[in-house]
């Protein structure tokens, strides 16, 4: 566990986060949300959870942006706000 | 969204690609009870595979591989699978999901039937959780609504 190497993947994440809330297309906030995930991904890997990191991988990076998508494809693709 | 694609690239990757998905969701399955990993994790790569299966190659050439039918009673045979080694071990005179009382059954060492329980215990989440992310993937993609759905009611998209 290296301390320096948190501290990065941390503000990607964070980076990540406000992005994908404040873009205004939904589709480029699905792929910033997926990209977030394996942030997340490789900072629970980093600190040694690395079942977790498999789960957060599979699950929220994989599946979560593939259904995300799908959803977005039945609405609009610019959000109103 | 869910339409057969004519580019040649994305059809013989996917069909390339999905047997090694696949065979790495068995592996992670089979290796879940002493390695990262386990029953959800491969069942969700296990169901990534199909999905990828349905958006290459569209809803009718996917439907003789899974259909909504399919996926529903897989999920539910997961399930079964599940509560069925649980309730074996109550019936076995040991506590729900007490894997050890499996070992007058299995004629082994009660180490190895806690192995072996847990073992079916994966395998049934892992069917299970394909199944359901298949079926929740179809819902949203085709809202559903299916080809032959709407030519009966004539529903325009």
């Amino acid at each position: 566990m290296i301390v320096a190497f948190d501290f990065i993947l941390l503000l990607f994440v964070i980076i990540c986060a406000i992005a994908a809330i404040s873009v205004k297309d939904l589709l480029s906030a699905v792929y910033i949300l997926g990209a977030y995930s394996f942030f997340m991904c490789l900072l629970w890997a980093e600190m040694g959870a690395v079942d977790v990191a498999f789960t957060e991988a599979s699950v929220s990076a994989g599946i979560g942006t593939v259904l995300l998508i799908a959803a977005v494809s039945k609405t609009k693709r610019r959000s109103k706000d | 969204m869910i339409s057969i694609t004519d580019d040649i690239i994305i059809r013989t990757v996917s069909r390339v690609l999905i047997p090694f998905i696949q065979v790495y969701a068995l592996y992670v399955i089979m290796h879940g009870h002493h390695s990262p990993g386990g029953g959800f994790q491969g069942g969700v790569i296990l169901g990534a595979s199909f999905i990828l299966y349905l958006i290459t190659h569209g809803l009718e050439e996917a439907k003789e591989r899974m259909s909504e039918l399919k996926a529903g009673l897989l999920s539910t045979f997961g399930i079964l699978l599940y509560s069925g080694i649980g309730l074996l071990c109550l019936i076995m005179g040991r506590n729900y999901l007490d894997y050890g009382g499996l070992s007058t059954l299995l004629k082994v060492i009660p180490a190895q039937a806690r192995s072996l329980g847990i073992l079916g215990i994966e395998i049934g989440v892992g069917i299970a959780v394909m199944g359901v992310m298949f079926s929740v993937f179809f819902d949203i993609s085709t809202g559903g609504i299916l080809p032959e759905d709407e030519e009966d009611l004539g529903v325009n998209r």
